[in-house]
């Protein structure tokens, strides 16, 4: 299998996805350049430069999609996607439903998501509990280059809308704009294993909705997703040092959940650590209790989330994303029953 | 009324200063993200901002930098915030696209479009609480294509807001050409919602001074918004570090970096279009060779421009004052961020 990195995995399974399906087309802002590997392959027709114009042209993507096309629409960072909400929230997430089953709308919305490199509050949210809050839309977050590739070709041959979000930590173009942009001065902790991997050729597709067992524990179970798992991964190896086992799942979408391996893993650990970027009010960490707390289950819970507003300062914003060090901590004082 | 040459020529060379401190600590890791300047954009600034006074709001966008220096605030916790210093002027919260200066009724956002609606509410406010004053709302010809931006004219002339819309057209919406998205033409775009509008050489500020100044009166007495689309260059790409600029800049290095897989693109298989696809890359070729035509034989300096319109020594000596002034400002930041740390 090649080594390939996060972005180049996903543009690899949308090419794939591409030369097997003349429906599948992609658009968004700046396109020539940001695909442009694709673009020199399939040329304008297939890969579309749009003009910024958010609410339009993701709202002609569900048009598009409902009128036969395959389109993977590309909103360059999800916070951008406020522009551009009814597209997703009125239109595309109610087709199915008001058509009474009838039609549907086969739309990828690619958009980069995540922090950690001092970008400031409107450039680094990830949002994927609110999209999910929505019917009727799956949220994929894909962890590692292998679930990249895997994720893309679920989200294009799904017949109904996805989100499909790149956490920019992962993805070397975008860090390199967004982030470091030339200077050699500027550092970023990249998880290695999120960068870089194996993939297989052919891509094969992975089921969106189906979680990932990383590593197997007794003693606590951690919940995440994008770069989150590889920090969780992290905190891990430290809390195996204290002598506590913890059992790591990647859940690889925000929605659909893995209900039956989330479950089976509370059950069997009786301790629950969320680890979300994302922010922790109304999102995926309530949302996971929840599922727990429905399925009767009876687990100590936490929740290593996004408080706010993410601040610019790297100092700052350090503290308020989910770090090794937060994690560890919520950890331990679950693992030895304090609040 | 006549321009006061030298006083604009001041408000430019500062924000110039300003800008070049910017990229200076933006190289060296000292400020962190993305930084979009505004070195290019100085006339419009200073033109524009000349004419406001207190109780004026300003709504910006990811360039907000000139403008608020230009309006006069204070530089020490302007590059404290920059530096992400917690006594900068947002608390380090902010950074640069995101400046918030509330003595001076003064936002910024990156959401692009964002500051037209944003500069509406403020005129909406003037109109109930404080009569007579404007709200001017900056943005690039590439943000003219948000449905929020269109909308926005259309309010301000519907409830007659007291604003005026500066488009800072410089041809370039990231690494896309703005004609190759957009229809039509933004002056008779503008003028068709029912406002006055007109085009002025953003190069130079005599010229932009005379055009805001028609239509920040035509605000203030309450008659109607105004469109201005003021022509500038983005000397320094979209942001610094700008792939485009990076081709011409480091050459070697980017063709080591974007040649192989694009090789390996041209010839991947299946081969659909195969016969097409040298005219594809050719398409990538020509937004390069015009992005290098336009920086490097035709970008004007609104800088330079406006120092032929100044007497030398007067110039020199505002050079000198506003260049000590920046300096010491970074210094200022630099050391009390240092002592905080």
């Amino acid at each position: 299998m090649p080594k390939m990195t996060f972005a180049q995995a996903i543009d690899y399974a949308l090419g794939e996805a591409m030369a097997r399906d003349e429906r599948v087309v992609t658009f968004g802002e700046d396109v020539t350049m940001l695909r442009r590997n694709l673009f020199v392959r399939f040329g304008p027709r297939r890969v579309r430069q749009a003009p910024i114009s958010e609410a339009a042209f993701l709202a002609a993507g569900v048009g598009a999609a409902m009128a036969g096309l395959r389109p993977v629409v590309e909103i360059m960072l999800v916070d951008f996607i406020a522009v551009a909400f009814d597209a997703l929230l009125n239109e595309a997430s109610k087709v199915r439903a008001f058509s009474g089953g009838g039609w549907n709308v086969p739309l990828v919305v690619r958009a980069a998501c995540g922090g950690g490199y001092g970008d400031g509050g409107q450039h680094e949210q990830c949002l994927w509990g609110l999209l999910s809050a929505m019917p009727g839309i799956s949220v994929a977050v894909p962890s590692n280059p292998a679930d990249a590739a895997g994720l893309m070709l679920s989200a294009i041959d799904s017949d109904d809308p996805v989100v499909y979000l790149e956490h920019k930590l992962l993805s070397d173009y975008w860090l390199d704009y967004l982030g470091g942009g030339s200077r050699g001065t500027v550092s970023f902790d990249v998880p290695r294993e999120g960068a870089e991997g194996e993939v297989a050729c052919p891509p094969s597709p992975v089921p969106i909705g189906k979680a990932r067992l990383v590593a197997e524990g007794g003693d606590l179970s951690l919940f995440s997703l994008g770069v989150g798992v590889h920090r969780c991964v992290e905190a891990a190896r430290s809390l195996a040092e204290r002598g506590i086992a913890s059992e790591v799942i990647d859940l690889r979408s925000a929605c659909p959940l893995d209900t039956e391996l989330v479950t089976a893993s509370a059950r069997k650990t009786g301790r629950v650590l969320v680890v979300d970027e994302d922010y922790i009010a109304y999102g995926l960490s309530g949302e996971l209790a929840a599922v727990l707390a429905e399925a009767g289950i009876k687990a100590d819970f936490a929740r290593v989330c996004s408080e706010g507003a993410i601040p610019f300062s790297r100092k700052l914003e350090d503290e308020v994303l989910p770090n090794v060090r937060r994690i560890t901590e919520a950890a331990l004082r679950l693992c030895e029953g304090r609040p | 009324m006549k321009a006061d040459m030298e006083e604009l020529y001041r408000s430019m060379a500062r924000i110039r200063f300003c800008e070049e401190a910017l990229a200076n600590l933006w190289q060296r890791g000292i400020i962190s993200g993305e930084m979009h300047l505004g070195v290019g954009e100085e006339a419009v600034a200073a033109g524009v901002v000349a004419h406001l006074e207190d109780g004026d709001a300003l709504a910006l966008d990811h360039r907000s930098t000139p403008p608020l220096v230009a309006r006069g605030v204070d530089l020490v916790p302007l590059f404290l915030e920059m530096i992400g210093d917690e006594r900068g002027l947002c608390r380090g919260w902010g950074g640069h696209m995101h400046l918030f200066s509330r003595e001076h009724l003064a936002c910024s956002s990156g959401i692009v479009g964002s500051s037209a609606p944003l500069g509406a509410g403020f005129a909406l406010a003037a109109q109930y609480l404080a009569p007579g004053k404007v709200a001017v709302s900056f943005f690039g010809e590439g943000a003219a294509n948000q449905g929020m931006l269109l909308e926005s004219l259309n309010l301000a002339v519907a409830w007659r807001l007291p604003q005026v819309f500066v488009c800072k057209d410089n041809r370039w919406a990231i690494t896309t050409r703005s004609r190759s998205v957009t229809g039509g033409d933004l002056l008779r775009r503008a003028r068709s919602f029912g406002m006055p509008a007109c085009r002025v050489d953003g190069t130079r500020v005599e010229a932009v001074w005379e055009a805001a100044g028609k239509a920040v009166r035509r605000a203030r007495a309450g008659r109607s918004p105004s469109f201005l689309l003021a022509s500038c260059p983005r000397r320094e790409g979209h942001f610094l570090g700008d792939p485009l600029l990076r081709v011409y800049r480091e050459p070697l290095k980017q063709t080591l970096e974007i040649g192989p897989p694009l090789v390996r693109s041209l010839l991947s298989r299946p081969l659909q279009a195969f016969a097409l696809r040298p005219l594809y890359m050719g398409i990538i070729g020509k937004t390069l060779t015009v992005l290098g035509i336009e920086k490097f034989l035709l970008e004007p300096d609104p800088l330079c421009r406006a120092a032929r319109l100044v007497p030398d020594d007067v110039r020199r000596r505002i050079d000198q004052e506003a260049r000590e002034e920046v300096e010491r400002a970074v210094s200022a930041a630099m050391e009390r961020g240092k002592r905080h740390a």
